[in-house]
């Protein structure tokens, strides 16, 4: 694995009151497009703010290819940022925009001038040195502000919801030009958005966070199929939590029936929440099924139909299939042991918010 | 057509400009190209390359120019640093700043002229001190203080909400592209509050060059800006003639600065709310 290039160390902040991040610990690894994904509130832009250099840690320290940088100011930091609102200066030409970097670096012109070209076309806008900035879209605007940032070579790249102002379409498609961006410029990417399908397009390593802490950190295969918890199996796309009783390893109750999982090591009799994704429950003639139900209702999605049903053991399921059972039809519900993911329940509120020591990094994930 | 009922509503202004705008402007042209006996002449004009005139016009000019230059230096620095203040509230500040304007401004020149005459407040300190009197009341410098004073409010409202406007991340981005903060300062800030400086300008400079009332308080008659000039042509010389023509080169003065300053009120309207 490659060495690690950020690390922050017990960092602490509030705004006010407010506690907005409590003894969070996190590395980030050379090369790696990391993306910290979590509702509003939850701190993922403060901790890009913190390693941006605009705010400073109340506790706890930075560390920027092995060297304490929590004191330095942003303009000197190797690493740039990508906002939101793509905050280009609309006093200056495109050019003018690229430019800014390098000639406070006091790079010479003929240096400049093979940087913007090589940016423009990286960023598929060539020949718009002379525009200005109010005269391009949203979507342009923003790539503007990428090649802005990535002609200063930095070794990290922070991007603050750079696609949140975009619509739809628009954001697929700088998705890709992200992903294609990263591998070519073969540097670190440090990504901050509360779009789940974001996250797991186009991430190496998620962090999941909420109110201020780190629920959990892996790939996006893992964060999506073995969520640790509640919160990020509902958070990472759609889920039916259940609650469930371990009766023993690998069997689990679910309304009063049982159920083969692949679980183990819980408590005999264990009150656990179970999760099922809704692609996961399988539906099919009354006679096959594990337990039965009626659907309620049917929802066309496009890719796939959406159909809420009640079943026989007093539990509503959401399913998503392509095959169409009208509102009221009976059906069977089947799910295969590999499907099903059995979480300890919090002991308490407060234990619903995980700690970062619960999940140490470094494992195989 | 509601184009046209919309025009309606112009009326009323309509009626005020003509009445109390172009009807006497009209007559101030008429009285400058003719001689008090009624016949056409450009003497009134010319007569601003009298050196008397000359003088005087130049002094409101300096006077304008340095009263607008230090208006300036208080003003852009005060926007920085309620910009970066972490006062939530920024609309309150600035309802502070502009609170002079609530008080009649003779009244305003008439305090200063209280503190900085010969037997005044500030000489009277300075005696008491052992220092002695010094000489303020009746200067160039006292004139410049009381327009500073006079005019300040102007220059702040435009420069602070020129300032306020630049969004955060634009600053921040130069920041992150590696600008101290004298580059973000001279690359960026100025660069996007120069139309509220203008605005500032036009609405400091041009009050301040046409001025007299400072002048005769805190000038003591002493000193002649071009102002005063008209004045006495038109209340004690009775020679409206003259006046007029010395107004019109006036005017001809202050729409060369509207246009030289003004230029950026186009853009956007940023900074100009009063």
């Amino acid at each position: 694995m490659s060495k690690k290039l950020i690390e922050l160390k017990n960092i602490s902040k509030s705004f006010g009151n407010t506690m907005v991040l409590d003894e969070l610990n996190l590395y980030i690894r050379e090369n790696e497009f990391v993306t910290l994904l979590g509702p509003s509130g939850c701190g993922k832009t403060t901790i890009l703010r913190i390693i941006g250099g605009f705010e400073t840690p109340d506790v706890g320290s930075v560390f920027f290819d092995g060297k304490d940088i929590t004191k330095l100011p942003p303009n000197r930091r190797q690493l740039n940022t990508v906002f939101q609102k793509y905050a280009l200066f609309t006093h200056m030409t495109i050019a003018e925009n690229i430019a800014f970097g390098l000639r406070i670096r006091k790079k010479d012109n003929e240096y400049i001038r093979e940087k913007i070209k090589y940016a423009l076309d990286l960023v598929n806008l060539p020949g718009y040195e002379d525009r200005m900035p109010d005269s391009l879209s949203g979507g342009q605007q923003q790539r503007i502000a990428i090649a802005r940032a990535i002609v200063n070579e930095p070794k990290v790249l922070l991007l603050d919801e750079p696609l949140g102002a975009l619509d739809l379409k628009l954001r697929q498609e700088m998705q890709y030009e992200l992903i294609r961006l990263k591998n070519e410029l073969g540097i670190t990417f440090i990504y901050v958005t509360h779009d789940q399908e974001e996250a797991l397009t186009m991430s190496d390593t998620i962090v999941v966070m909420n109110q201020g802490y780190i629920q959990q950190i892996g790939t996006p295969e893992s964060i999506y199929n073995e969520p640790t918890n509640a919160f990020v199996a509902d958070f990472i796309g759609e889920s039916n939590i259940i609650d469930g009783i371990m009766l023993e390893d690998r069997l689990v109750s679910i309304g009063g029936k049982s159920f083969e999982c692949v679980d183990t090591g819980f408590e005999k009799n264990e009150p656990v929440d179970v999760v099922i994704r809704p692609e996961d429950v399988e539906l099919g003639p009354v006679e096959g099924g594990q337990t039965t139900g009626v659907v309620t209702s049917i929802i066309f999605k496009g890719v796939h139909y959406e159909i809420q049903i009640e079943s026989a053991i007093g539990i509503t399921f959401m399913a998503q299939t392509t095959l169409n059972f009208p509102a009221g039809s009976h059906v069977g519900i089947s799910v295969i042991p590999d499907n099903f993911q059995i979480m300890h329940k919090p002991q308490s509120e407060d234990e619903e918010i995980l700690n970062i020591e619960d999940y140490p990094q470094g494992q195989p994930l | 057509m509601k184009r046209k009922r919309m025009q309606l509503l112009s009326i009323p202004y309509v009626f005020w400009i003509i009445g109390f705008t172009v009807i006497p402007l009209l007559f101030v042209f008429a009285k400058a190209a003719t001689s008090p006996e009624g016949d056409a002449t450009f003497g009134n004009l010319i007569a601003i390359f009298d050196p008397v005139h000359r003088k005087a016009l130049f002094l409101s000019i300096e006077l304008a120019f340095v009263s607008s230059l230090v208006c300036i230096l208080i003003s852009y620095p005060a926007a920085l640093i309620i910009k970066s203040s972490k006062i939530r509230n920024k609309k309150t500040l600035q309802f502070i700043m502009i609170l002079p304007m609530w008080m009649n401004f003779i009244l305003r020149i008439l305090a200063i002229q209280m503190l900085i005459s010969k037997n005044g407040i500030i000489n009277h300190f300075l005696t008491a001190a052992g220092i002695g009197r010094i000489n303020i009341i009746n200067t160039e410098f006292a004139i410049v203080l009381g327009m500073v004073y006079d005019y300040l409010p102007y220059m702040l409202l435009p420069v602070l909400n020129g300032v306020l406007a630049i969004p955060d991340d634009i600053i921040e981005a130069s920041k992150d592209l590696g600008a101290d903060r004298f580059t973000v300062l001279t690359k960026i800030m100025l660069p996007l509050s120069l139309s509220a400086i203008g605005s500032g300008i036009t609405m400091v400079f041009v009050p301040s060059m046409t001025e007299f009332v400072i002048a005769n308080i805190l000038g003591g008659g002493k000193i002649q800006l071009l102002g005063n000039v008209i004045e006495q042509e038109f209340s004690v010389s009775m020679n409206w003639n003259l006046g007029s023509g010395l107004s019109v080169t006036l005017m001809v003065f202050v729409l060369l600065t509207t246009l030289i300053f003004g230029r950026g009120d186009s853009d956007k309207g940023r900074g100009f709310v009063i």
